[in-house]
């Protein structure tokens, strides 16, 4: 297969305009600069060739029932309106790249302003950037942020943030001396008194996230107040499903607040590309990594958006940039600012709402199975951890027969807690598929 | 009115409903305090599905983009992109897989990143690739924290990081990041990194140097070699931005150039669309010494089925909260896969045929900024245009939109003034690229005769020249209903 138009006589036309007979005396100052390198034997293929090799593959992948996968920790299955997909494939958003040339990106460049605003919106905050990577990343660089404006370096973290995402977080600020703290929790929940008793003159900020690893709602409110009127800040990781229902970051006294995008109308993608979310207060923007786009008009008055506030990046800051991100996710910001205009207030909020109820609904039925209970008891969103009488892997294994995908087993993470698994229901859980899980549970346990 | 946003389009109570009224028993809210509850609801648009399909497809006609026409924009490589790989990204084998599945259920997209990783690291000459990075800028910064890890590891501590005068903003942004200082190497005449400043500025401190080759004026580091063994003498490694990978892929190999850390753009060489800026992938290559520290997980090949490698001592860490932009690689591997050695092979020797007959055409009206071969892409200055007829690069560049063509890349590198840099690509055929050549001659006359015609461009553009310098000192970053009064849509 191959995508390159030109014919032989093209060919010929250009090498013979540039004096050479064919193409390898093109690449003469190159081989003679360099020791000969053993190029692999990769065979080409034509489509039909590639793309049934390409079916017997995915089903190498097995194919559990959509409708029966329990598993979040980080990434969540929400019903994906068909539109989004439709528009994504358009060739002009595509294949087109950053919005260098304003006037025929226009496109773009009012997605992403259309994108700031709905993360304002959801996050509660003033100014937002046009994405991150993913979540976590966003979240190492609102910490990175707040070390820059306030010149200090500890990092307050609870200890029920996601494992992978401090993982992130540490690698991000291994080499700029963050002296990273963990907040103990108290029965999974972080505790605002230890905030309290860990906060000191040198704490950049307090990472919250909410509702946090084990599904639970963290106390909020509480933490933004003790930090009301102390120079720390105070960086919250959000769901941004959970948003139709929790407390914004900003209502609760937030300074940044990042969320990982998946859960907008973005597949499960095996982890990728998702889309991380970055929003603050008008006062720190031009600390803000990220792509920016403004309204402004031309000299006709008419309205058009470019990207702003372009000092603080890296093509015109160099080393003294804000960040090092260049190209990010824009073609999954626009996915999650079609899905929030196709939801609409209240399709979120529904959205929200029937997450939180399958999850209560699944919670009910599985504490009632012999040996099983809920590990927590404070309130949760749509995750929650439960205790089962034998190690939870075996029983992600039988569920596995049924073609159900279990909660994840957290031993994974936590050796102490081989027994527990986390369990994750949304809206497109029905009360059907309920019933077979725990059925199916029932069956698995002793 | 086109520019008019979706929220100005939203009418109270106007709706598609999406989730089911009532899939399970209702919600019972009392089950959480009231203080944990949202006062105020998120402000979002009120519309029909028809009216959001319509919204977007009218914005998604306001972008340029590969599939609308030429796209030359140095650097970045805008080649055709393949939609079988779309198609097959679509499949719900691949894209509705949960990155925390039993490995057991996901051999199939194991057995792609095993295999893209194998291909990348022959195709590079390095040992092994991690493909977590999510982009370019991530590659590079998982590529200098590779670095700072192998040196510390060795209880070396190094600080200084070497980037040449030409090279990409991210090299020196990404370095800081990683905590290094950023020394500049200037350039030669030439436009190559200059050897004797070169030997000047290495030391006992010397962590790395970042280079890309060709170099972003697309010429190619004749020297590369010398390079490396000055940098690896003085105990330095040697990274390489494989931004312009698409002048060497199936015919040349970094690691035989003396590189010891790779990131490539799998947007950019290896034809995975660019999303508008992103989604793209930026995967890491390094050569056996620095395997140790690659960051987790990595996929590897079990006994009896491929496995994600979680514990490894030295890793750096994570880069992504999961195994990466899965399904970016997965299109990576569909256009390596159906190209094979010898398309790729193909794919650099057209990218660098249809550079070079640019750069001939269009010598006779515009500088190169440098003579000679050059590599997929070229550098031009309208420094004489601005002298003779007050003609800026911007100028040309926004004409350029009037007669059906995306810009180059303007202004960059920063060496060159007055820069356009031109990146053909080898997907374009010679028609478009002559009538490319015969709109920049039209520019360059048009330059003599009606300047004013150019300062004004681009004239038949959905807007015409944005008011960059107001946008940024009023800034309006987020749409309320006072923001849209204070401008005519």
């Amino acid at each position: 297969m191959s995508f390159i138009p030109h014919t032989d006589q093209d060919r010929a036309h250009m090498l013979a305009s540039l004096g050479l007979s064919n193409m390898d005396e093109l690449f003469e100052e190159v081989c003679a600069a360099l020791p000969p390198g053993e190029v692999p034997d990769i065979p080409g293929s034509s489509e039909s060739e590639l793309s049934h090799e390409l079916w017997d593959i995915a089903r190498l992948n097995g194919r559990p029932d959509r409708t029966a996968c329990f598993r979040g920790a980080g990434a969540y299955e929400h019903y994906i309106p068909a539109a989004i997909s439709h528009l994504l494939s358009r060739g002009e958003f595509l294949t087109a790249y950053t919005p260098y040339q304003a006037e025929i990106s226009q496109g773009t460049l009012q997605v992403m302003y259309e994108f700031q605003t709905m993360v304002c919106e959801l996050l509660g905050l003033e100014v937002a950037n046009a994405s991150m990577y993913d979540g976590a990343s966003a979240l190492a660089e609102a910490a990175l942020m707040s070390m820059r404006i306030t010149r200090k370096h500890r990092l307050l973290v609870t200890e029920a943030l996601h494992p992978h995402w401090l993982q992130v977080l540490r690698t991000y600020t291994a080499n700029v001396d963050a002296d990273i703290v963990a907040i103990p929790t108290e029965g999974g929940v972080t505790s605002a008194d230890a905030v309290s008793s860990l906060l000191d003159d040198d704490t950049a900020a307090v990472i919250i996230q909410n509702p946090n690893v084990f599904g639970l709602i963290e106390p909020m409110r509480e933490v933004g107040s003790l930090l009301a009127d102390r120079s720390a800040l105070f960086i919250a990781a959000a769901h941004p499903i959970a948003l139709g229902l929790l407390t914004s970051p900003g209502e609760a006294g937030a300074d940044i607040a990042v969320a990982e995008g998946q859960p907008l109308g973005i597949p499960l993608s095996y982890g990728g590309p998702y889309l991380g979310l970055f929003a603050t207060r008008m006062e720190h923007v031009r600390q803000m990594p990220g792509r920016i786009s403004g309204m402004s008009s031309d000299a006709a008055g008419r309205r058009g958006y470019v990207m702003t506030l372009q000092a603080r990046e890296q093509h015109i800051r160099r080393e003294r940039a804000t960040s090092n991100i260049c190209s990010n996710q824009a073609l999954c910001a626009l996915a999650a600012t079609i899905y929030l205009a196709l939801m609409g207030p209240a399709g979120f909020r529904a959205a929200a709402e029937r997450s939180f109820a399958a999850a209560h609904e699944l919670a009910r039925e599985l504490a009632a199975l012999p040996g099983c209970s809920l590990a927590f008891d404070a309130p949760f969103f749509n995750e929650f951890v439960l205790d089962l009488p034998i190690p939870a892997e075996d029983v992600e294994r039988d569920l596995w027969k049924h073609g159900i995908i279990s909660g994840l087993p957290l031993g994974r993470w936590w050796p102490d807690r081989r027994n527990q698994m986390l369990f994750c229901a949304t809206e497109i859980i029905t009360e059907a598929a309920i019933h077979r899980l725990a059925a199916a549970m029932e069956e698995a346990l002793p | 009115m086109s520019a008019r946003t979706v929220f100005e389009k939203s009418r109270p109570g106007r709706r598609t409903t999406y989730v089911a009224p009532c899939p399970v028993p209702p919600p019972d809210l009392r089950k959480l305090p009231e203080a944990a509850l949202r006062a105020e609801p998120p402000l979002l648009p009120e519309l029909t599905e028809g009216e959001v399909v319509r919204h977007y497809t009218n914005l998604a006609r306001r972008n340029w983009a590969v599939d609308v026409g030429f796209y030359p924009l140095g650097s970045c490589t805008m080649k055709y992109n393949s939609r079988l790989a779309e198609d097959i990204a679509a499949w719900p084998e691949f894209f509705a897989a949960h990155p925390l599945r039993p490995t057991h259920a996901a051999q199939g997209l194991l057995r792609v990143m095993y295999e893209t990783e194998r291909m990348l690291s022959q195709l590079c000459g390095m040992a092994r690739f991690t493909l977590q990075p999510a982009a370019g800028a991530q590659g590079e910064l998982c590529g200098m924290l590779l670095v700072r890890a192998y040196h510390a590891d060795r209880g070396d501590r190094r600080n200084t990081v070497i980037v040449p005068d030409s090279a990409h903003g991210t090299n020196p942004a990404t370095a800081a990041l990683a905590g290094f200082k950023v020394v500049t190497c200037p350039s030669s005449d030439e436009g190559r990194v200059d050897l004797t400043a070169l030997g000047k500025l290495v030391s006992d401190d010397l962590a790395g140097i970042m280079l890309t080759n060709p170099n972003t004026l697309g010429i190619f580091e004749r020297d590369i070699q010398e390079i490396s063994r000055i940098v690896h003498d003085a105990g330095g490694l040697v990274y390489y931005d494989g931004a312009n990978f698409n002048a060497f892929v199936g015919r040349f190999r970094p690691g035989d150039m003396g590189f010891d850390v790779v990131h490539l753009n799998l947007h950019k060489t290896f034809g995975t669309p660019h999303g508008g800026g992103g989604p793209g992938a930026g995967p890491v290559g390094v050569v056996e010494r620095l395997e140790p520290y690659l960051p987790v997980p990595l996929v590897a090949k079990g006994p009896e089925e491929f496995e994600l490698e979680e514990d490894r001592p030295k890793t750096i860490g994570r880069m992504n909260v999961f195994a990466g932009s899965v399904l970016i690689v997965l299109r990576a591997y569909v256009y390596m896969r159906l190209l094979g050695t010898a398309g790729l092979r193909d794919v650099s020797g057209h990218s660098v045929l249809a550079a070079n007959y640019l750069k001939q055409r269009l010598s006779t009206a515009y500088r190169p900024s440098h003579s000679g071969r050059c590599m997929h892409e070229f550098v031009l200055t309208a420094e004489r245009q601005k002298d003779e007829q007050g003609v800026r690069a911007l100028d040309i560049a926004k004409r350029l939109i009037d007669l059906g063509f995306h810009p180059p890349t303007m202004y960059f590198p920063l060496t060159v003034p007055e820069a356009l840099m031109i990146e053909p690509t080898e997907t374009e055929s010679l028609e478009t690229l002559d009538a490319f050549v015969d709109a920049m001659l039209q520019i360059d006359r048009e330059a003599r005769e009606s300047p004013d015609l150019l300062h004004d461009a681009p004239h038949h553009a959905p807007v015409g020249r944005l008011d960059e310098v107001a946008a940024a000192k009023n800034l309006n970053v987020r749409w309320t209903p006072d923001a849209a009064g204070e401008s005519r849509g």
